[in-house]
């Protein structure tokens, strides 16, 4: 009844263009972001901030960078932990060995070096396609795990890599308490998301989602394969570097470079399938999955089964659950949630008819 | 100078336990086009099994029936509940179902076995002994027996029986095996099966060498370059992959690794994977693939 576009008529090639062409998405859309800067900061205990919001948000970001390349681009990739690994020990080392850098923009150079080794990394995959690029962005993941773990010049000479999270003040204002942090997440997600949403519908997202659907074709009908392929390496690390930044800094304080391992780039690919791949929605509910699930299994756990489960089992029960949630999207609904939801909502634009017609 | 031939010799038999692993790859992706992740979870799983037959006392043979009977039904669920629900949907997202197969297959041989490191002796003897100035062992010397014969078996098996030219018509081209008669579901287990044989064999030689743990299942990211190398579709691919990919990496850790800190072993196999790949892009064995639109 209320999610109808009956009476909205498009009139400008503006208007035609919007993220959100209903009315009533735009509306949600601009509710959901004032609950999320105003209302949530107001409620939330810092539990939910520290554990739950905030790798939530980091990891969507994560997705959204995987998803370039491999929801849109179609490159597999089993590095992107490495590539969150370079933003974060790039962005303490400018803030470390610059003097008066800004919190922010060394975040931002960061990501500008994670975008910079994703397109070295992202050579071999002008030559080589499907399964072989595999192989290079799984030397990405080992060579730059070693590299933070055996040169300490990158860490400052600490012991074992261990890097700290530089003083988190912007613009003068400290935002170190949970909820500082929460907010300084929260803007800069926001700020990537609006322009991955817009990314992805551009020319370079068409170009990306043409040669993932097959580049021979994409190559004959004139599109240059190999900028779009290194774009989608640059912009994808690009993000998983903010992201690696932001994990290091503003959701976990200190990190050393075990904590960006492999198990790291499997937890993203993970997100982009349970989510969705090739949307930017997908991300955000793969990324609230990932991050409640466990919590969920081990309330489950702790309520039903005292005393049956121990953690070492429910460890194990939790990843044969998550293989099976995996195979079952895949095999069910290979585009993950977001298809869900977009069927949801779909359904709700006909209601109470059962079908539509263009 | 003899120094930089044991450690040539010690790569190139290290080299032979990655091949073991990669073969159980080709094979599975040579019937069925699957990039099977979740070999490395087989390879634990059955050694676990096998173990764990073992220290409840059962005797030697009949553990390894046993566990081959579990890798067959293994095989049967895997056949029956994903690979059967995924025909004709694009390499990658099989990857990725394999992917969450190899997180069930070790979460299951886990629970069901317990985590611990368990000591596996499959009595042979590995004291190395001296054969014209190199330190080898028997084991060594066993575990490149049992690679070269089951390449034999295999190859034999490939190009001699009624199964393994059958096997050959559907890696060539699955819809006209189909049409011709050719039962792609049966198949489809055999190769599983065999595969989960291969991994039982790896289990064990590996088992025997590192103790029978969870690192088992991470060999298989090792295999990746030795495929790479290789060639996707070739078993004698494997074992020529798998022996530069243990010679190079050993004398690369020994020779380069000092200059560079050490510990270069870890990526060592993927930077020359990726040399390679930029010289031959289908591996030594590899077929050529010819792309139309």
């Amino acid at each position: 009844m209320l999610y109808r576009e009956a009476g909205q008529f498009i009139t400008h090639y503006r208007a035609d263009q919007r993220l959100f062409r209903l009315r009533q998405d735009r509306i949600g859309f601009y509710l959901l972001l004032a609950s999320a800067f105003v209302l949530v900061p107001y409620c939330g205990n810092d539990y939910w901030f520290s554990a739950i919001l905030i790798p939530f948000l980091v990891l969507s970001l994560a997705g959204m960078g995987l998803n370039f390349l491999t929801g849109y681009a179609g490159q597999l990739s089993l590095g992107s932990a490495a590539f969150m690994a370079v933003g974060a020990f790039s962005a303490y080392n400018f803030n470390l060995r610059v003097e008066g850098l800004p919190f922010l923009l060394s975040i931002l150079l960061g990501g500008v070096v994670a975008g910079l080794t994703g397109v070295i990394f992202g050579l071999p995959s002008l030559k080589i396609k499907g399964f072989y690029v595999l192989v290079s962005t799984l030397a990405a993941q080992f060579f730059v795990q070693w590299v933070f773990t055996n040169f300490a010049w990158f860490s400052n000479d600490s012991s074992s890599g261990v890097i700290t999270a530089p003083p988190l003040d912007v613009f003068g204002l400290d935002l170190s308490s949970p909820a500082g942090r929460y907010l300084l997440t929260l803007t800069i997600v926001t700020a990537l998301g609006l322009l991955a949403a817009n990314i992805v519908r551009s020319e370079l997202g068409r170009n990306w989602m043409a040669v993932r659907d097959m580049d021979t074709a994409a190559a004959v009908i004139g599109i240059a394969i190999p900028k779009t392929k290194l774009l989608a390496f640059a912009i994808s690390s690009f993000y998983l570097g903010i992201a690696g930044s932001l994990w290091a800094f503003t959701y976990l304080g200190t990190v050393e470079p075990h904590g960006f391992d492999i198990n790291r780039s499997f937890q993203i690919l993970f997100i982009i399938i349970i989510g969705g791949m090739g949307s930017i929605l997908g991300n955000f509910l793969g990324a609230a999955f990932i991050v409640l699930f466990p919590v969920l299994m081990s309330h489950i756990a702790n309520g039903l089964l005292v005393g049956v489960m121990d953690s070492g089992h429910l460890e194990n029960f939790q990843k044969i659950v998550f293989g099976m949630l995996i195979i079952g999207f895949l095999i069910k609904e290979p585009n993950g949630l977001a298809s869900i939801w977009q069927t949801f909502t779909q359904q709700l634009r006909v209601w109470p008819l059962r079908y539509w017609s263009h | 100078m003899s120094f930089f031939f044991e450690v040539l010799v010690g790569g190139l038999l290290a080299g032979v336990m990655y091949s073991l692993v990669a073969i159980g790859f080709v094979l599975i992706y040579k019937a069925s086009g699957v990039f099977n992740f979740a070999q490395g979870s087989m390879v634990l799983f059955s050694a676990l099994t096998f173990v764990s037959l073992l220290e409840r006392s059962y005797p030697f043979w009949l553990a390894f029936v046993l566990t081959l009977l579990i890798m067959l039904v293994l095989a049967w669920v895997i056949e029956r509940w994903v690979l059967r629900k995924l025909v004709n949907r694009s390499p990658i997202t099989l990857f990725m179902a394999t992917l969450g197969l190899s997180y069930i297959i070790e979460g299951l041989a886990q629970s069901l076995w317990g985590a611990q490191v368990h000591g596996l002796d499959l009595g042979i003897n590995d004291e190395p002994f001296e054969v014209l100035g190199l330190l080898l062992s028997q084991f060594d010397l066993f575990a490149s027996a049992v690679a070269g014969s089951l390449v034999i078996i295999l190859s034999l098996f490939f190009n001699k029986t009624r199964t393994g030219i059958a096997l050959r018509a559907v890696a060539d081209d699955p819809l006209a095996a189909l049409a011709v008669g050719i039962n792609l579901q049966r198949l489809w287990l055999i190769v599983w099966g065999v595969a989960g044989f291969v991994g039982l064999v790896a289990g064990l030689l590996w088992g025997a060498r590192l103790g029978v743990q969870f690192s088992l299942s991470l060999v298989v990211l090792k295999a990746l370059p030795v495929l790479i190398i290789g060639g996707f579709t070739s078993i004698t691919g494997c074992i020529v992959g798998g022996l530069i990919i243990g010679a190079s990496e050993k004398l690369a850790e020994i020779f380069i690794g000092p200059y560079l800190g050490g510990g270069i072993e870890n990526w060592f196999p993927y930077v020359l994977a990726m040399l390679f790949l930029l010289v031959r892009p289908a591996g030594l064995f590899g077929e050529r693939q010819i792309e139309r639109v």
